[in-house]
């Protein structure tokens, strides 16, 4: 029973806002190191691919930015749920808060994946099942962005966005399975639990660089719902309070 | 250790490096900008904020006076 009273706890604005206030430095710097880490095995260490020479090094940021696009999508559907089954008020900021940084991960994948693309394939782009699931992700971020921005009521327009980010849940397998599911130009997987197809150093690197592309992502996100936070709950004692606390302007 | 011969070595890429730098550079590029904007949007909000509760507070303090 005690559990369960600090989950709920956690789930108000007044004191997730002091906790993630307090974790984004650590958050940030996990990034760092890791980044730094993933960046020296995956781009000074890791042998050059037989396939690929060193072009391949774009996987390094185009898997972990990939993944990320789909995570994210995949968090922001969860909290869309939680806040359409119970009403949540912090459910609605949360998925807020990941769109743009969600949006630019997808972005990011399609960016490296057409620099990879062009030496690999010869074309910066091509409508295979992979690449056009993951620009309709693009697009779901941008929908759902759009979509929210647009009803001034933030309580509507958490159920209308958490409504299209339900719908639009069903692209994230298809991106994921798209590879085996038809003959795509895109390879399949490089990360298998089996047998990987890499060298040790770049599956570390990529791993190392998806733990970064992870932290960097939690990091953000908790800036940004912070933000909103203060925003949306300004009529409540608590914002007026830390608004009042001179220092609560001045930290970052 | 390390798999370069040289610094030119490392910027060429092995032929690739206008795709590898691309890529790399603009990743960067936006995880660099993202939490700059993030902040500076945070910092404006908070000082509107704390304007718009100023001015509700005179407003309240302006109608008990009368």
């Amino acid at each position: 029973m005690k559990d369960r009273f600090n989950l709920y706890r956690f789930a108000s604005p007044a004191t997730f806002y002091p906790l993630a206030g307090a974790m984004i430095p650590y958050f940030a710097a996990i990034s760092v190191v890791f980044g730094l880490a993933g960046l020296y095995l995956g781009m000074l260490v890791a042998p050059t691919d037989f396939q690929q020479g060193e072009g391949y090094r774009i996987i390094f940021i185009h898997v972990p930015a990939s993944w990320m696009s789909m995570f994210i999508y995949l968090v922001m559907a969860f909290w869309a749920a939680i806040g359409l089954a119970f009403n949540t008020r912090l459910s609605g900021m949360m998925a807020q808060a990941l769109a743009p940084t969600g949006a630019l991960m997808a972005f990011l994948s399609l960016w490296t994946g057409a620099l990879w693309g062009k030496p690999m394939w010869g074309a910066w782009w091509v409508w295979d099942a992979r690449l056009t699931s993951e620009l309709i992700l693009l697009f779901l971020y941008i929908g759902y962005m759009a979509l929210t921005a647009a009803i001034d009521d933030a309580r509507r327009a958490d159920k209308a966005g958490g409504l299209l980010l339900l719908v639009g849940v069903v692209n994230i397998p298809i991106i994921y399975f798209s590879v085996k599911w038809w003959n795509t130009l895109h390879q399949g997987s490089s990360v298998n639990l089996n047998k990987s197809s890499m060298a040790e150093t770049m599956l570390w690197g990529m791993l190392l660089m998806a733990m970064c592309f992870w932290m960097y992502s939690i990091a953000v996100a908790f800036m940004r719902v912070r933000t909103i936070m203060l925003e949306r709950e300004r009529h409540t004692d608590w914002v007026k309070a830390e608004l009042a606390d001179k220092t609560a302007g001045d930290e970052k | 250790m390390i798999h370069w011969n040289s610094f030119s070595d490392f910027l060429a890429m092995g032929g690739y490096g206008f795709y590898v730098w691309g890529s790399f550079g603009v990743t960067v590029l936006i995880m660099t900008v993202e939490p700059i904007m993030v902040a500076r949007n945070r910092k404006t909000t908070i000082a509107r904020l704390k304007r718009q509760m100023r001015a509700e507070t005179r407003a309240e303090n302006r109608n008990t006076a009368e």
